[in-house]
Formats: C-alpha cells, structure tokens, sequence
C-alpha cells in the first residue's frame, strides 16, 4: 500500500536522514498503511472543535530573569564526539 | 536468610526496620538475582553493583523508601551513567545530571541502580527495538514482555529488582505490566517531573512506577511527584499522601464500563478474564456502570499524528555535534546530519521521524495535525462526561497476551494496535494502573492478564485505593508466584 502524497525519500530529506533503496521502499509502504489507516480520521466533523495541544491546564509559565550556573564545561565536553581546546569541534559550515 | 529479592518494598522495609537485615543484603540479593537469571531475560543493559552496596552501606532506613534500590529505565539520566535510549545514537554517552525523579527518589532513601532495556527512545509495544539486546518475558522467554519499558516490567516481574521507573507515552508502563503480570502506574500529566527524562512526545510522556503491589507502587510516586521549576508543564499543588486510599474495599464507589473496550477480535480469554475482575469488583461492593467513550476508535490514528509529529521535533536535537554518535569523514554539514542520522537510528525511529516531519509539512498540517489535535479534544471530552457519571474506569490494559519474539516486528501498522486500550489515557491527562487479574495457559505457559483501572486527572490517590482493593483479592496469586 502506497501513499499517492508521501513521498519518503522527499521527507527523510527535510529530516536529514540519509536512507538506503531498501529502507525507502520498505517505508513507503509501511507508512503508506499508516497513513490509510488516519485517514479515519476524515470521518468527523471537527469544524467547531478547539484544538487540544496538551493535556495539562497550564500556559505561559515564567520564572524570575534571574541568571543560574549550568553543567561544569567539562562534564558538557566528555559527551561531544569531537572537542579540542575547551571547545566542540563541528564540521565545517563555511565553504 | 531466605531470599530477599522476592519481597515488596513494604517487606523489605519492614525487615531493615526490624535489624532482621540491612540494605546491603537487598543490594547483594538483587545481584545474586541478576546473575542466575538475567542471562536468559536479558532486562539490564547495565548495572554497578559495588556503587550500589556503597550507597547502601550508608541508607538510612527511616526514610520513606530508604535503602531500596530502583531499576532505572534507560531514558531517565541518572548522573555517571549511562543513558542510551536503547539506540546507537547515545552508545557512550553518559549522563551529566541526575533527572528530578531521580533527585527525589535519592532524597526518599531510594538506591537509584542499573540501567534497563527499551525499545529504541520508547517507541515500540515489545522491546524488539531496542539496539542493543532482546529482553524476554519471564513467564514465556519465548514471548516479548511488551514495551516500550520491557526492561522495567520484566526485572520486576523476574525479581530482579524490587520496582523500577519507567516511562509511559501511549502505554509504555501500563501494557508492559499486564502482560509481565506487575503492577504499573502511569501518573496524570503534570505529576511528575519530566526533567531528565530524553523527551519522546512531550505532551504525553509521564514517569511512573513498576512494582508487585499498588501500595509500593503508591509509595513510589510519594517520593517522585510533584512541582518542578525545571519542567514547566510539572503542576503545583498541595502535598499528597498517595498511600492515603488504601485498604479499604469498593462500598459506595462507581466503576465504569466502557463499551467500546470490550471490542470484538480482543483474545476472549483477556475478555473472560477482565470480566471475571469486574464481577469481583462488584463483589467488593462497587456499582457497575456502562459508559460509553465514544471517539475511541480515533485515539491510536491520533496518537500515531501526534505523538510522531513531537517526536520529530525532539529527535532533531540528536544531529550528531554536542552528544552521540556522529558520522565519520562528512563531506559537508548535510551529509553530516544525515548520514549520523542514518547510522545512529533504527528503524522504527526513522519511521516515526519521517512521519512525524510528514505530518506537520506545509501542505499536510492542517488535514493531519491539526485534525488530530482537534480530535484529542474529543476524547478528552470523553472522558470528562464518563468521569461525572463514575470515580474511575474499569477494562483491559492490553487486546494480547504476550506475543511471541518477532511476531509483528515487520507489520507497525499491527505493532501499533496493541496499545488501542492504553493510548487515550495519555492523550486526555488522566492517570492509569494496570494490575494482574488472571493466568491464561498457551502453549505449556501460563501468561498474565492486565486489568486497568483510569481515574480521573490528578486522582491517583483514589485509583490507587481502587487498585489496591482490587489486587487484595484478586491479584495475589500472580503476584506472589515467581515466573
């Protein structure tokens, strides 16, 4: 089963996920099933609904502006792939 | 000294109260545990027994979980160690700060100790996604202990831990329970702290507890509940005492039925079973009332919409420059990202992510995500009308029993499904407790049943109550019987 709109390999770019043929097509299908089986979802009539984006009755929680210490520099560093000089080393963004 | 690693928390306190033993027995107990038989379940990734014994040398046992040690999902950071996610994009990593839940369990006198297996960033109902090892249901090794918290359920249910933490996002703690025979517990949303648990869903995930009995299950979101000024969403109210309903029977309190969870093409054993707890119910002195839930049949389409779509947005972080895995010799920042991004996920990651981005892509957000947010606010509204009529729900935690080792493992569409009674309860904020209420033989095995009990939104000293009442009479045999 197919998705006529989703196109995975189109998706998994936007994601920045490489994916191999094999993974595309397997994909593509599986979520194509998926995708067939919201489609439910088209069966209500939600045009008088509000929309409910979390469950708690809580918004715009503010704190004091008030600067705190974060994690020790070194405890930050020992999980980077790659650090030198106090630093995280990146690959390079400028050409 | 007969063995330790079977008691309950409760026990156990008791015991070192008494001086009939000490913490470091538990310590020992557990380990000797672990050894004999986590070869062949495989629910810890990783455990430090020496930290533990010198943890529990220095316990002070008139704190309220005082020298117990606390298996640990891998997705709650505890400070030292490690914390996978079960994937490959966290192998190495290690955490730099203890989670809140982990905090307080320390400050209850809890021994937070050993790390256990999960599907892969707790997407999965079976454990099968995790990258690094397969757990295995302790009543059948055959057989998946459910997911995505296998390893939490199964250490508990093979005495390899006295309780655990897990995480429950459309079922992650109440499924695993019923079908390892435990007892889990998902909070409502907005009980416990989410900080330091690696985000999933953040609108739906909660921490909660494994354990053999609701009160130690109780006892345990004593310590962990509460306001967090580092989790906005953590609610701020008055101190509970969550062992405060317990032990008392059913007279005077309302169970609904809910029609639409007794669904035709459910295993009719799981069917006889729950029924035959209902009954006990009433026979404890509850009414029975049927309600009816009536945009269930919606809840896993918009859990599969919603829960994706947040995951997408939270697994970016995972891009391979401050943490994780990162690919070797990347040509350019893009390649960078994606091939870290290949070689660090698994499959079902991928899946979810790729969804997740679909869904919320120009074009698609409003026939998608939106749609599925507005109907969110109708099972909501479900529940809120169920809930004026009754004091909690009453049905199956899981259609299945424990499915056999790579079963479903190539439907998703099928994976999925298994959470159709659990995945409403995350999606409306209420809370959950999946106690054992049956054996059914397949195949020479005995398997456990889950009965699941919802309460309303910030009910749980009362659905524990419910629960408690219930396991009493009818959870014991399962719970006392080792696997």
């Amino acid at each position: 089963m197919s998705s006529p709109n989703l196109d995975v390999r189109d998706v998994a770019r936007l994601a920045r996920i490489e994916l191999s043929d094999e993974e595309a097509s397997t994909f593509q299908s599986q979520l194509g099933s998926v995708l067939e089986y919201v489609e439910q979802l088209g069966k209500l009539d939600v045009s008088q609904v509000e929309p409910t984006a979390h469950a708690a009755p809580v918004f715009n929680v503010f704190r004091e502006d008030v600067a705190k210490l974060g994690l020790e520099r070194a405890a930050v560093l020992a999980n980077a792939p790659h650090a030198a000089n106090n630093l995280v080393i990146v690959t390079k963004v400028i050409e | 000294m007969s063995d330790l690693s079977s008691l309950t928390i409760s026990e156990l306190q008791t015991g070192f109260r008494s001086g009939a033993f000490n913490p470091a027995d538990a310590v020992r107990a557990i380990e000797s545990r672990i050894e004999s038989v986590d070869p062949q379940i495989q629910a810890y990734l990783a455990r430090d027994f020496d930290s533990a014994l010198a943890a529990a040398e220095k316990a002070d046992v008139s704190l309220p979980l005082g020298g117990v040690p606390i298996g640990i999902k891998d997705v709650i950071n505890v400070l030292g160690e490690q914390c996978t996610c079960g994937s490959k994009i966290l192998a190495g990593y290690k955490a730099p700060y203890d989670a809140t839940a982990i905090s307080k369990l320390r400050a209850a006198g809890a021994i937070p100790f050993g790390r256990l297996n999960m599907d892969e960033f707790a997407m999965g109902s079976s454990t099968e996604n995790s990258a690094y090892q397969i757990t295995r249901n302790p009543w059948d090794t055959t057989r998946i202990p459910g997911g995505s918290s296998g390893g939490s359920a199964a250490a508990v249910a093979a005495r390899e831990a006295f309780a655990t933490l897990g995480s429950d996002t459309g079922g992650s703690i109440r499924q695993p329970a019923a079908l390892c025979g435990v007892v889990g517990l998902k909070p409502s949303y907005g009980r416990v702290s989410r900080y330091g648990l690696v985000a999933f869903a953040s609108s739906l995930d909660q921490i909660g507890p494994f354990a053999r009995s609701t009160r130690d299950c109780a006892a345990m979101l004593n310590a962990i509940a509460g306001k967090d000024p580092r989790d906005s969403t953590s609610l701020d109210l008055p101190a509970e005492d969550f062992t405060a309903g317990l032990g008392r029977d059913l007279k005077g309190v309302k169970l609904g039925i809910p029609k639409e969870y007794f669904v035709d093409g459910m295993d009719i054993r799981i069917r006889e079973k729950v029924e035959a707890a209902i009954r006990q119910c009433e026979s404890l002195g509850a009414e029975l009332v049927e309600v009816s839930l009536p945009h269930t049949e919606y809840a896993v389409g918009v859990y599969y919409i919603i829960a994706t779509a947040e995951a997408s947005a939270n697994l970016a972080r995972f891009d391979g420059v401050r943490y994780g895995h990162r690919a070797k010799n990347p040509t350019d920042l893009l390649d960078h990202y994606r091939r870290t991004r290949e070689e660090g996920f698994g499959s079902e990651v991928k899946r979810r992510i790729i969804l997740g981005t679909y869904v919320l892509s120009s074009g698609y957000y409003d026939a998608y995500y939106l749609r599925a947010q507005k109907v969110r606010t109708l099972i909501r509204r479900d529940f809120t009308n169920a809930f004026e009529k009754v004091d909690a729900l009453i049905c199956p935690t899981s259609p299945d029993l424990a499915f056999k080792i790579g079963e479903r493992v190539n439907d998703p569409l099928r994976m999925y499904l298994a959470d159709i009674f659990t995945i409403a309860a995350n999606l409306a904020g209420i809370c959950g407790i999946s106690v054992p209420c049956g054996l059914v033989e397949e195949d020479g095995k005995q398997l456990p049943v889950g009965l699941q009990f919802l309460g309303k939104p910030l009910d749980e000293t009362r659905l524990l109550g419910i629960a408690d009442a219930y396991e009493q009479a009818g959870s014991q045999e399962i719970l006392t019987r080792i696997p």
